[in-house]
C-alpha cells in the first residue's frame, strides 16, 4: 500500500492449510530476488529432536510462501511511471557525464520538469482510474497513491525552486508564489462559491476569497473580486484598489535592479501604512484587514491563519509583504513564528517536516525524512541523483559502504527486482552504481526465473553487456540441464555449445551414442551434422560429429573416404571402447564390397583392434564365469548366453571378412607393384 | 495477428494458441476468446512456450520451444497435423512461403522449408551458414518474390537468402549490436525492410536507392550468382551493393534504450512494442 511507513514492527500472517500443523514447528526463509523472501515450515535443530517421534504420522505438507514487500510500484499505472522515469534517469546520466558548464542549470531544470510531468501524468491516470472503478478497496488504494504522488510532487517542485534553479533574490518569491498558486487552489474554490450567489458581496466566502488572493499575492484576482462590490466606487474602495494596483511586483525583465525595486517597494509599503494610520479604512473593517496585510503586520497573519491553510504558505505570504527580495537562504527566518501560529512543533506531520528541512536548506534532512516516511524509494532515489548532478549534494561515505546516492539507487532497484518484467529496469539502475552495482547484479541475475528461452536470451545479453561471464555460463548450463530434463537433447547440446562446457558436452555425446545403439539411428541429426568447429569442445563430441559424417559419406556412396574416416576414428582412439564393436560392425559391409576399400595396412589395423576387443571380452567372460559360480541367476544367465552367442557370431563374421579383404588387398597391391 | 477483420490469432508462452473475436459495438470494444487449442507445445507434459504462429487462408501453423510444428484448422479441436521432431532446438519463427509450404528458423542458425503436402516428417530443404551456430530469431518472406527470404539473428545480423540457390545466405548485413527480434518486408513496397533489436534500435532499411539492374549483380559476399538466372525484376536485396553499405537506414525511434521486441508495418504506419511496456506508433512514414 502506498502509505507512510509505520515505525512499528510489521507482522504478516502466513496462512497454513487446515489440519496441518506445519508452521507450528518453525519457520525458515531463503532470499529470493531483492525484495522477496521464500518462507517455508521447517523445524530448527532443537525442535527436530522433539518431533523425532511424531514425524511419521504428522508429515507437514510443506508449502512455500512467497513474501514480497515494497511492491507498490507494481500496479500498471505506476509501472508507467517507473518506465518513463527510467528514460529520464538514463538521459540524465548521459548528460551528467558531459561536463559542459554552460546551460547546465537550464538542462537540469528541464530534467526536473520531465520527472514532474511524469508524476503529474501518473496522478491523472490514477484519478481516471478512481472514477472508473466501483470497487471500494481499489478506490481507496488509488486515492492513497494519488495522495502520495501529490505530496511527492509538491516536495519535488519546492526542491526544484530552492536547490536546482539558481535564482537570485527577487525571483525566488515569484517562483514560490507560482508554487503556492498551482498547488493550493483553495482561493479559487472560495471565489467560485462566492460567485455562485446572486449577491457575491454578501456571501460568507466573499471576503475570505479576497483575503486568500491577497495572501497569495494574486492582486489582480483580488481586484476583480473587489470590483463586484456594490460600494466599489466609494473612496475607501478606490483607495484600496489603487494600493493593490500599484503594488510593485518583481520581474526579471523590468530593467530594475534589485536595489531599485526594493526602494520602490518600500515607498509603496510606506504609502499603505500611511493610509492605514490616517484611518482611511476606518469604516470598512474588511478593507482595513487587507491594508494590514499589505503592510505586513504580524498579527493579521496570525488572525488569518486558517486561510493560509498551512504554515509554509504563511511563511511565503509573510515574506511577500515584509521582504519580497528575500534570498532563498533567508526564507527560514519566519518559519518558527508561523509554525507556532499553527500549533507549534508538536503538530508537525511528515510533510511539514520535509518542507521545513527544505526551507532550511538541509538537503540531507529532506532526503532522510522522505526515505524514512514514504513507502517507496522512487522519490528519494531520483531526487538525490538529480541533486547530485546539480552539485548540491555533498556525497559522504555512509557507514554501510557506499555513498548516499548509491545506497538509494541500490534500494530502489532492489524493490523492482522481484517483478516479472521490471527487473530489466532495476538492472539498468544497478549499472549506475559504481561500487556495489555489479555485485548486486551478479546475485540477482542468478535468481531470475528463466521460464522461456526468450527471457534466458535477454538475461544472457545483460550478462554479456556487463561482462558477467561466469553468470552467463551458469545460465547456459541451467538451460541446458532443463532441456535435458525435458528430453530435448538437441536443445541441450546447443546450450552446452554456447557455454563451452566440455564436461557437459561429453555427457551429452554419451547420451546420443546410447540412443544410437538403442535405436539404430540418430535423433537430432540436423544439429550433429552441422556442428562445425564447435565439435572440438570435447573428444566425445568430436567422435559423435565425425561418426555422423561417416554415415553421411556412406549414404552418399563415398566409400573410400568413409573407410579412412572410420579407421582414423578407431586408431586415434577417439571412440569409446564400448563403441569399437559397433564401428567394426559398420566396417563389415565395406569389407564385403566388390572393390577393395581397405588396403592391407588398414586391414592389419582392423584386425589388431578386433584382437584387442576379443581379449577384453575373454577377460570379461572369465570374470563373469567366476561371478556366476557365486550367484545363481538363471534368467540373466540365459540372456548373457544369448548375448555372448551374438557377439561370437559377429566376431566370426568380422574375422572372415577381414581375412578375405586382406587376401584381396594383398593381391591388388601385389599387382600394382608389378 | 489478425486472421480476418474480426478474428485475432494469439499464441502464448504457456503453449496454447487461441483465437479471439474482436467486436466493436458503437463505442464498446470487446475481445472474447473463441477457440482455444491447449497444450499444443509441451515437453513431456510440461508446457513450454509457443514462439510463433502464422496463417494463410484457413490454415494456421504454430511452432514452439519443443521443436514441434502444429498445423491447425479453425474448425477442428485438435491439430490436423503435428510434426513432432521438426527441430532439435527451439524453433523461433515460421512463415508461409506459398500455399502448403512453410519456412522455419531455429536456434542453431538453420532455415528449413517444409512442404505440408508431403507426408514425410523431414524438411524439404535446410539452409544454414556453415560453421556458425548463431540462433536465428525471425524470418520474413518477400511479398512478391517468394524465393527471397530475410532472417535476423542473435548477433544482430540481417541475412537475405535465395531459396533457389544452395544452402548459404546470399547477403549478410551486419546490422544491430544485439539480437534482432523481428524483421519485416513492407507489403506493397518490398524494397523497404524493417528490423528491431534488443539494443532498442528500430531501423527502416531503404533499399530502393540501390541499382537493381540484371546482369550487373554477379558477385555477392558469399556465393556467386549466375547471371543467366537473373530476372529483370531482380530485387535490390540480392545485389552486391547491399553489402557495400549503400542502403539508407533510418532510426525510427532515436534515443530508445529498452529492447524492442516486435514490430509491424502497414502502409505508412509503423507500430512496435518495447520492453519499457510501451507501444510506439510512428505514422506518416515515407516509403519509397
Amino acid at each position: 500500500m502506498a502509505s507512510e511507513r509505520d515505525n512499528d514492527v510489521k507482522f504478516l500472517d502466513i496462512p497454513s492449510p487446515p489440519n496441518v500443523h506445519g508452521l507450528d514447528i518453525g519457520l525458515k526463509a531463503k532470499w529470493g530476488r531483492g525484495n522477496q523472501l521464500y518462507v517455508f515450515p521447517s523445524p530448527s535443530e532443537a525442535t527436530e529432536l522433539v518431533f523425532e517421534l511424531r514425524r511419521p504420522q504428522q508429515q507437514p505438507q510443506a508449502q512455500i510462501h512467497e513474501v514480497r514487500w515494497n511492491t507498490d510500484m507494481y500496479s500498471p499505472i505506476t509501472r508507467k511511471l517507473v518506465n518513463e522515469s527510467h528514460n529520464t534517469f538514463k538521459a540524465l546520466q548521459k548528460f551528467g557525464s558531459e561536463i559542459n558548464e554552460t546551460n547546465r542549470r537550464t538542462q537540469l531544470v528541464k530534467f526536473s520538469r520531465r520527472y514532474r510531468s511524469v508524476m503529474k501524468a501518473c496522478v491523472i491516470d490514477l484519478q481516471t482510474s478512481i472514477d472508473g472503478t466501483i470497487d471500494e478497496s481499489e478506490k481507496q488504494e488509488f486515492m492513497g497513491q494519488v495522495q502520495l504522488f501529490e505530496i511527492i510532487e509538491l516536495i519535488w517542485s519546492l526542491c526544484e525552486i530552492l536547490f536546482i534553479e539558481n535564482l537570485k533574490g527577487g525571483a525566488i518569491m515569484i517562483h514560490l508564489l507560482d508554487w503556492v498558486k498551482w498547488h493550493f487552489t483553495q482561493p479559487n474554490e472560495l471565489c467560485q462559491h462566492a460567485l455562485q450567489e446572486d449577491n457575491p458581496e454578501n456571501s460568507s466566502f466573499y471576503w475570505d476569497a479576497i483575503y486568500s488572493f491577497v495572501l497569495q499575492g494574486r492582486v489582480g484576482d483580488a481586484r476583480s473580486l473587489l470590483a463586484l462590490h456594490s460600494l466599489k466606487d466609494t473612496d475607501t474602495f478606490t483607495s484600496i484598489d489603487e494600493l493593490l494596483r500599484k503594488m510593485p511586483i518583481y520581474a526579471d525583465f523590468s530593467g530594475l535592479t534589485l536595489g531599485e525595486f526594493d526602494l520602490k517597494w518600500r515607498y509603496w509599503q510606506e504609502e499603505c501604512a500611511r493610509r492605514l494610520d490616517d484611518g482611511d479604512f476606518g469604516h470598512q473593517k474588511n478593507l482595513e484587514t487587507i491594508c494590514k496585510i499589505l503592510c505586513g503586520e504580524d498579527q493579521v497573519f496570525v488572525d488569518l491563519c486558517d486561510l493560509c491553510q498551512s504554515w509554509y504558505q504563511m511563511v511565503i505570504s509573510k515574506h511577500l509583504y515584509t521582504n519580497p527580495t528575500v534570498k532563498a537562504f533567508d526564507l527560514q527566518y519566519h518559519i518558527q513564528p508561523c509554525i507556532d501560529a499553527f500549533g507549534g512543533n508538536s503538530q508537525l506531520a511528515t510533510l511539514d517536516n520535509i518542507i521545513h528541512a527544505a526551507l532550511e536548506f538541509d538537503i540531507h534532512q529532506v532526503i532522510k525524512e522522505s526515505s524514512a516516511q514514504l513507502s517507496n524509494w522512487w522519490f528519494s532515489a531520483h531526487i538525490t541523483d538529480l541533486l547530485h548532478h546539480a552539485g548540491q549534494l555533498d556525497l559522504q561515505k555512509l557507514n554501510f559502504g557506499s555513498d548516499l546516492r548509491e545506497f538509494l539507487l541500490l534500494e530502489y532497484s532492489t524493490s523492482l527486482m522481484s517483478h516479472e518484467s521490471l527487473w530489466q529496469v532495476g538492472a539498468s539502475y544497478l549499472n549506475h552504481c559504481p561500487e556495489f552495482g555489479r555485485a548486486y547484479l551478479e546475485h540477482y541475475v542468478e535468481r531470475i526465473p528463466l521460464t522461456t528461452e526468450k527471457i534466458a536470451q535477454k538475461v544472457l545479453r545483460l550478462c554479456e553487456q556487463q561482462e558477467l561471464y561466469e553468470s552467463a555460463r551458469s545460465i547456459c548450463k541451467v538451460m541446458g540441464m532443463k532441456a535435458l530434463q525435458n528430453g530435448r537433447l538437441g536443445s541441450a547440446l546447443s546450450w552446452c555449445l554456447k557455454s563451452k562446457d566440455s564436461t557437459f558436452a561429453t555427457y551429452l555425446s554419451e547420451k546420443f551414442l546410447v540412443e544410437y545403439t538403442d535405436r539404430g539411428d540418430f535423433s537430432n541429426l540436423d544439429i550433429i551434422d552441422n556442428l562445425g568447429p564447435a565439435m572440438l569442445l570435447s573428444n566425445q563430441l568430436t567422435f559423435l560429429g565425425k561418426y555422423c559424417e561417416f554415415h553421411k559419406m556412406y549414404a552418399d556412396g563415398d566409400f573410400k573416404a568413409a573407410a579412412s574416416l572410420l579407421l582414423s576414428l578407431l586408431t586415434a582412439r577417439l571412440a569409446p571402447k564400448s563403441f569399437w564393436m559397433v564401428l567394426l560392425t559398420d566396417a563389415l559391409p565395406l569389407l564385403e564390397l566388390d572393390d577393395v576399400i581397405f588396403s592391407s595396412e588398414q586391414t592389419y589395423e582392423l584386425m589388431h583392434i578386433l584382437e584387442e576387443i576379443s581379449l577384453c571380452d575373454r577377460l570379461e567372460n572369465v570374470q563373469a564365469a567366476n561371478d556366476y559360480k557365486e550367484t545363481e541367476d538363471n534368467k540373466s544367465d540365459s540372456k548373457n548366453k544369448a548375448k555372448l552367442e551374438v557377439e561370437k557370431e559377429k566376431v566370426e563374421l568380422l574375422k572372415i571378412g577381414l581375412a578375405r579383404n586382406l587376401a584381396r588387398a594383398i593381391v591388388v597391391e601385389g599387382n600394382v607393384q608389378t | 495477428m489478425f486472421l480476418t477483420q474480426e478474428l485475432i490469432l494469439a499464441s502464448s508462452s504457456s503453449g496454447n494458441v487461441s483465437v479471439y473475436r474482436h467486436t466493436c459495438n458503437q463505442n464498446l470494444q470487446k475481445v472474447e476468446m473463441e477457440i482455444l487449442w491447449q497444450g499444443l507445445h509441451q515437453n513431456q507434459g510440461t508446457p513450454c512456450s509457443c514462439t510463433c504462429i502464422t496463417s494463410r487462408n484457413n490454415e494456421i501453423v504454430s511452432v514452439g520451444e519443443d521443436g514441434r510444428i502444429n498445423v491447425l484448422d479453425m474448425n477442428k479441436n485438435q491439430p490436423i497435423r503435428t510434426i513432432d521432431k521438426a527441430d532439435s532446438s527451439t524453433t523461433n519463427a515460421v512463415k508461409f512461403l506459398k500455399q502448403c509450404e512453410i519456412i522455419t528458423v531455429n536456434s542453431c542458425g538453420q532455415l528449413k522449408t517444409w512442404d505440408l503436402r508431403q507426408h514425410t516428417n523431414e524438411p524439404a530443404k535446410i539452409f544454414l551458414l556453415t560453421g556458425e551456430q548463431v540462433p536465428l530469431n525471425c524470418v520474413d518472406k518477400h511479398p512478391h518474390q517468394p524465393h527471397i527470404v530475410a532472417s535476423g539473428g542473435q548477433d544482430g545480423m540481417l541475412s537475405i537468402w535465395d531459396m533457389r540457390q544452395e544452402r548459404l545466405p546470399v547477403t549478410l548485413l551486419d546490422a544491430h549490436s544485439s539480437d534482432t527480434w523481428e524483421v519485416k518486408f513492407h507489403e506493397s513496397r518490398p524494397d523497404n525492410i524493417f528490423t528491431c533489436s534488443e539494443d532498442g534500435a528500430v531501423w527502416h532499411w531503404n533499399g530502393s536507392s540501390m541499382s537493381s539492374q540484371p546482369g550487373k549483380a554477379n558477385v555477392s559476399n558469399v556465393l556467386p550468382l549466375t547471371s543467366q538466372h537473373e530476372e529483370s525484376t531482380a530485387s535490390p536485396w540480392l545485389a552486391s551493393d547491399a553489402s557495400k553499405h549503400r542502403i539508407d537506414i533510418t532510426d525510427l525511434i532515436p534515443g530508445n534504450i529498452m529492447s524492442v521486441n516486435s514490430l509491424d508495418i502497414e502502409n505508412n504506419t509503423f507500430l512496435c512494442g518495447s520492453d519499457a511496456e510501451a507501444v510506439y506508433i510512428v505514422s506518416n512514414l515515407t516509403i519509397w
